[in-house]
């Protein structure tokens, strides 16, 4: 056996070649000193806030970073606490997380998956972020979702509503705690046989991209459930403006309902011209024809104006939750209070999921005493709390999905003000709401195992 | 039967729009030779004229109610216009309710100045570049009007109603022996169309019967010729822009009822808008409003359920698929002229 005795010369040639692969290698890939990724120091943790600050959805991206701001600072001890005080957990003591003072950086999803995924791994990589959060979109939603898991931090997402998202897109690293579209068509269907009867033939205009088509499945076969009859099925264009030419054949079917599985401005869009060529008016099959959008978005449901009294639709949360049904939902109040204080209005249901999940993830690290995505997942998984706004609240361990209360909703036929756009027509309690982890529209795709990332 | 009449009259206020936006287009590429992709930005600065001035007519005083309360529960502040004042609250919400048709005439002015800016401060710039440069700078514009907007409107879309005798549908099935409400049509979208035709129809008599529209014609024809008789051309090549631009922003101010204006109508309609000029023939102002209505039929014809049914998808192509036809058939379009983009 010999050995080389070592030179100077070599010892600089490998030192700089060692250097120069630790400065090409992402971040995430080279904690291997740490136990998991971005590691936070004695003084700080930084978050990164992933919206859309440009796009379509801007406007719903800047009122996700309202409430991210508003949650930081409630983290760091100033203002008025907001919902820290009414959580059912209390080991938030108002001095940061673990005692490190919150810090966060944002980055623009634009709702492009590409974009999105290129702006989370620019604050897991640059600016070290140990969790990423927010998103107006399932498409974002699962794209960084994946992207967080392979870099071992946690995702808590912000307003998604595609059943992959905790379906088969699900990951260990990954937490919603928005509804799901299951969830709409299971709380909406008792209500609408209810309210439009049983014999019903409901015809469906779906955007024609993942989201369109899990909600049009959700809500088909709760309609058909109940009795309803689905009549027919059209996927319309995500790129659609006019939706004069897909809803004229509804006027020749025998349809009495008319869904639309839309969001965004295509909900605008198609609501307005539904309602411009009289559907609201029309008498069908003997009843007065209904319009129905699952999902509401109190943000564009402005853009509809006067078009949207009277329809009905699903909401994770409403700012009048506590004042109309009481107790049960409180933290509503506190949150209103602390965000329309600061900001002048109220807050938006993707505001209030992107503040809770904030909280929720300080909680759990609080709870387990480490950062460690790990030591976060077994904090999170099967956490029952309350005081957060939506009820008594379960995330379930075996997908990683939010299980509360869902509400149903009404537009108002005459609103007074452009924040009070909906009327609560009543809320579905989570048992109504609950599927089990196999259910066929969740087939498919597995949590894994976490990923602490180093 | 009822059916293929509704889609026509769908096709026909469709193709309203990408006629007017692809009129503007061909006006300008005949004259100016330029390749304007930030016309449909023009398209969606008329709409946002209707939005601004709805606003300014309901630019309103507070007072404090102290019998309601707002949503925090302080006494609410209540919203007055103006205009209540001015005109009395009758009239004064009747001012508002028609703000839509009333704020063509302040969109008139506004667009042909925007025009007329636009043409001196940036695009004269590129007449003698290869028209990459055209499409590339105008792009680039389009992209700044409408972030521009964005800044100061927001990302959603406004709501923008039409006014209250024009809300609802006219039943034409009832009227035609067909059973009732079997054709219905909303009364807005028969506005569109006369307004469409009355502005396609006022377009081509300013140039086929004017003096002034008789020259820009001849400058079309043959720029050079007019320019050594001693006409300024550039200067009437100049005023046709902001005509063009006034035309896109009409469009545009008509539009908002249809769907509610966001800062991005304008890209939605610029795609369209193009291949309406290619397949109606570069520089062919007949062309453009043929081809218009005639791939807004097409359109509206291709998203009935019985269509998709054979063809899953069709809708979301179709108006390549006939443009790609019509090149193959007819590589100048349908009214296209020998020499046009082809040196």
């Amino acid at each position: 056996m010999s050995f080389t005795k070592p030179t100077r010369r070599g010892v600089i040639k490998s030192g700089a070649v060692m250097g120069a692969a630790g400065l090409a290698t992402p971040t995430f890939f080279t904690s291997a000193a740490n136990a998991y990724t971005n590691a936070p120091g004695n003084d700080t943790v930084t978050l990164g806030f992933n919206v859309p600050q440009s796009g379509p959805y801007a406007d719903e991206g800047t009122d996700e970073l309202r409430a991210f701001e508003l949650a930081v600072e409630h983290l760091n001890g100033e203002g008025d606490g907001g919902m820290m005080n009414t959580f059912s957990s209390q080991v938030l003591e108002g001095n940061g997380i673990l005692g490190r003072k919150v810090e966060f950086v944002t980055g623009d999803t634009q709702t492009k998956s590409d974009a999105a995924r290129a702006s989370a791994r620019s604050m897991i990589e640059r600016d070290g972020a140990i969790m990423v959060s927010g998103g107006s979109s399932s498409g974002v939603a699962v794209a960084v979702q994946a992207l967080c898991q392979e870099a071992g931090v946690i995702f808590m997402a912000g307003l998604t509503h595609a059943n992959d998202t905790t379906g088969k897109d699900k990951k260990a690293n990954g937490f919603r705690h928005f509804f799901n579209s299951y969830m709409s068509g299971a709380a909406l269907a008792p209500i609408l046989a209810q309210q439009y009867g049983t014999d019903r033939n409901a015809y469906y205009l779906t955007a024609d991209y993942n989201w369109g088509y899990t909600t049009e499945e959700a809500i088909t076969s709760a309609t058909e459930a109940v009795g309803w009859n689905t009549v027919n099925t059209v996927k319309t264009p995500l790129t659609q403006t006019d939706f004069s030419s897909y809803i004229a054949p509804v006027l020749q079917s025998d349809a009495d309902v008319l869904v639309l599985v839309h969001y965004g401005g295509n909900m605008v869009n198609s609501l307005t011209n539904a309602v411009q060529f009289g559907l609201r008016e029309r008498q069908a099959n003997g009843k007065n024809f209904e319009i129905v959008v699952p999902l509401y978005s109190e943000l564009m449901a402005r853009g509809a104006g006067e078009n949207i009294g009277g329809i009905l639709g699903s909401q994770n949360w409403d700012w009048k939750l506590e004042n109309q049904l009481g107790e049960r939902y409180s933290g509503t109040n506190a949150f209103v209070q602390s965000f329309g204080t600061k900001y002048g209005f109220p807050p938006s249901q993707a505001a209030h999921t992107c503040y809770v999940q904030t909280l929720l993830y300080a909680d759990a690290v609080a709870r387990a005493g480490d950062f460690n995505p790990c030591a976060v997942v077994e904090a999170l998984e099967g956490f029952e709390f309350d005081g957060l706004g939506n009820g008594p609240t379960t995330y379930r361990a075996d997908d990683h999905q939010c299980f509360k209360d869902v509400v149903v909703v009404r537009g108002k036929e005459n609103p007074e003000n452009e924040f009070d756009l909906v009327e609560i027509v009543e809320v579905t309690p989570t048992e109504q709401v609950t599927y089990a982890p196999d259910h066929p529209q969740f087939a498919g795709g597995s949590l894994g195992e976490c990923n602490p990332g180093a | 039967m009822d059916a293929i009449i509704l889609q026509i009259l769908n096709g026909l206020d469709k193709g309203s729009a990408y006629a007017l936006i692809a009129l503007g287009l061909t006006l300008i590429f005949g004259t100016l030779g330029v390749v304007n992709f930030a016309h449909g930005a023009l398209f969606m600065l008329g709409a946002f004229c209707a939005v601004t001035f709805s606003r300014l007519l309901q630019v309103s005083y507070t007072f404090t109610d102290a019998s309601r309360t707002d949503f925090l529960g302080n006494p609410l502040q209540v919203e007055v216009p103006y205009l209540y004042d001015i005109l009395g609250e009758s009239a004064g919400a009747a001012v508002i309710d028609w703000a839509v048709p009333i704020s063509i005439l302040f969109a008139i002015p506004v667009m042909l100045l925007i025009g007329v800016i636009m043409e001196r401060g940036l695009i004269k710039h590129f007449y003698k570049r290869p028209h990459a440069d055209q499409i590339l700078v105008t792009f680039g514009l389009a992209i700044v009007l409408q972030e521009i907007i964005k800044y100061f409107y927001g990302a959603n879309p406004i709501p923008t109603p039409a006014p209250d005798a024009f809300i609802g549908s006219f039943d034409f099935g009832a009227m035609i022996g067909f059973d009732a409400g079997s054709i219905v049509y909303p009364y807005w979208r028969m506005v569109y169309f006369g307004f469409a035709a009355i502005i396609i129809g006022a377009v081509f008599a300013f140039l086929r019967f004017t003096t002034f529209g008789m020259v820009v014609r001849a400058g079309m024809a043959d720029r050079e010729t007019v320019t050594l008789l001693g006409i300024d051309i550039d200067r009437r090549f100049t005023i046709m822009f902001g005509i063009a631009a006034a035309v896109a922003g009409l469009a545009g101010v008509m539009y908002t009822p249809i769907n509610s204006p966001n800062y991005h109508m304008g890209m939605d309609f610029l795609v369209l808008s193009f291949v309406v000029v290619v397949v109606g023939g570069m520089g062919s102002l007949p062309g453009a409003v043929l081809a218009g209505f005639l791939l807004g039929i097409i359109e509206a014809f291709a998203s009935m359920p019985e269509v998709l049914d054979v063809l899953p998808g069709i809708n979301q192509i179709i108006i390549y698929l006939v443009a790609i036809i019509v090149l193959l058939t007819r590589p100048r379009g349908l009214m296209g002229r020998k020499g046009v983009m082809e040196d």
